[in-house]
């Protein structure tokens, strides 16, 4: 009979590694990207125009900025869709086949590639809807592909919501809408705001689709209406890696996925400090 | 038994949940302005039936009702029933204390403002009043922004019931109010609710005989979801009928 107390030590041994191993790796990636990215970065590299001919002359500006539109046009089609559709199926809908059968499918759309999102987006926003290659159509496609994170994440969030607070409002003669607008959704928001953001974040970061659907390669000029095609940093970035010819292509690209980088982690950073905010107000 | 108002009429109830029946054949009639205590052990139905007077057994999908309840001479089980205008004639406290985690003051004003109350000087003064008559005023009044989560169980208790004394409901239905607190919280509930009698109706389950016979009018005895016995608490402590309702009151139950 093995002792309890090795095994015991060998299982938080093992749990020890396993954390030890993520955070090195991550840190790694983290690590090289900065060292080979940061001799890149400056003023121009962040706020001038594309020049294509001579990559050391201009900067990504206009990749930030569509990054930045893309991220805002996503938000806006996916966040009140999906919390409105988590809130729907969670305090509303009736618990039936019917409902288990559409929550299903939503946790399965999570999985769908998003490559696949970006065939459809192409043949019905682009070319059905005759939106043609632009924000508005790449805003469409990466919002779809977000919805489903954003309802599930929502529905953990309202589930969270003990039982009895609901009960407490019915019991006073409180309305099914009053209900959830004063009792769950002030106590279930922050929750949200967490999936929504991991959500947008990860949008941000899509390459695959993004083609299909509006992102091009060089712009003279900066979008100015959602019907613009649009520059976007991860596209940027995979040109440079793979296609073009400047001999300080590697470098800029790595500077590029730094850029992509830091601007996720500001965007979540953003959020982080407005759930602590909410969540200082909530003991139970 | 001696003449009173017939506040609740229960006829004829039946009640399944998951299509298990938890209630059979329910016939009661309460009275205004007494206590009554529902009483049994657990898993008698006793906690169903109180949540079948106010209609909070419609939250739960899976169950179903037949019979009628008759409160003030109407059917509250009739179709064009408002739910909504029942719950605020037929308040609810809960076996857990649930306060919403809002500050004292708004626990209390909740039920105000989701009638739309927008008089800030009359919501003070019904909040107030409605601390003042669960026995908590002298307790809470230099701290009513302080989040109700601070409170002691037997305090959070007392709050509920203020919330539910707010929106001033003719009947006050408690579950088991005092299960989670200490023997002198409990006293202090015990004793608002001999105060609170004067003007309303309250029935209250119980597994605790004593508190029963301490504080209630009547006492009904439920057993597997019948009524063993219903009758005046002094009575039925004194002199059950029925065999099963002595077992149980002297402690031999099974």
């Amino acid at each position: 009979m093995v002792n309890e107390h090795v095994k015991q030590n060998v299982y938080f041994i093992l749990f020890r590694i396993a954390t030890f191993l993520s955070i090195v790796v991550l840190l790694f990636i983290l690590l090289f990207i900065f060292k080979e990215g940061v001799g890149v970065i400056d003023i121009k590299f962040l706020t001038s125009m594309w020049s294509h001919r001579d990559i050391t002359q201009g900067g990504i500006f206009p990749a930030i900025i569509g990054t930045i539109f893309l991220a805002i046009g996503v938000s806006i089609i996916s966040i009140p869709i999906g919390i409105c559709t988590a809130i729907y199926l969670n305090e509303y809908a009736k618990e039936n086949l019917l409902t288990r059968t559409i929550k299903l499918a939503i946790r399965n759309l999570a999985g769908v590639p998003s490559i696949v999102y970006g065939i459809f987006g192409l043949a019905f926003f682009v070319l059905f809807l005759k939106l043609g290659g632009s924000l508005i159509a790449a805003s469409l496609t990466l919002g779809f592909m977000t919805l489903p994170w954003i309802i599930t994440a929502s529905e953990e969030a309202l589930k969270a919501v003990p039982l009895s607070f609901r009960e407490g409002s019915y019991a006073l003669g409180a309305t099914k809408w009053q209900t959830v607008r004063k009792n769950v959704l002030p106590h279930s928001f922050s929750g949200m705001l967490t999936g929504s953001i991991l959500g947008i974040s990860r949008a941000m970061g899509e390459t695959a689709p993004i083609i299909m659907v509006g992102a091009t390669f060089f712009m003279g000029y900066l979008p100015t209406s959602p019907f613009d095609k649009f520059m976007a940093l991860p596209y940027h970035l995979f040109i440079l890696a793979t296609q073009h010819s400047s001999p300080y292509a590697r470098e800029y690209a790595l500077g590029t996925a730094l850029v992509l980088i830091a601007l996720i982690f500001m965007f979540n950073f953003g959020v982080f400090v407005l759930r602590y905010k909410l969540r200082r107000k909530k003991e139970w | 038994m001696e003449k009173n108002n017939v506040k609740i009429s229960i006829e004829d109830l039946n009640f399944w949940y998951n299509s298990k029946q938890i209630l059979f054949n329910i016939d009661l009639k309460l009275y205004s302005k007494k206590i009554t205590a529902l009483i049994g052990p657990s898993g008698c139905g006793k906690s169903t039936l109180l949540r079948c007077i106010n209609r909070m057994n419609d939250l739960i999908p899976i169950s179903k009702f037949d019979g009628k309840i008759f409160y003030n001479n109407e059917d509250i089980y009739e179709k064009n029933t408002d739910v909504i205008e029942l719950r605020k004639k037929v308040g609810m406290v809960f076996q857990k204390p649930n306060p919403f985690p809002m500050s004292i003051f708004d626990n209390v004003a909740y039920g105000l403002r989701i009638q739309n109350m927008t008089d800030k000087n009359k919501i003070k003064q019904i909040v107030k009043e409605s601390l003042e008559k669960a026995d908590l005023w002298e307790e809470v009044k230099d701290r009513l922004n302080l989040s109700a989560f601070r409170l002691s169980g037997g305090q959070q208790q007392r709050l509920c019931i203020a919330r539910s004394l707010a929106i001033n409901p003719e009947i006050i239905l408690l579950d088991e109010p005092c299960s989670a607190l200490d023997p002198l919280a409990t006293a202090k509930i015990e004793s608002l609710l001999r105060k609170l009698k004067d003007e309303r109706t309250i029935i209250i389950v119980t597994h605790n005989m004593h508190q029963a016979k301490r504080i209630s009018d009547y006492t009904c005895y439920l057993l597997n979801g019948k009524v063993i016995e219903y009758s005046g608490t002094a009575e039925m402590f004194d002199n059950p009928k029925n065999k099963l309702t002595k077992d149980y009151i002297q402690g031999v139950f099974g």
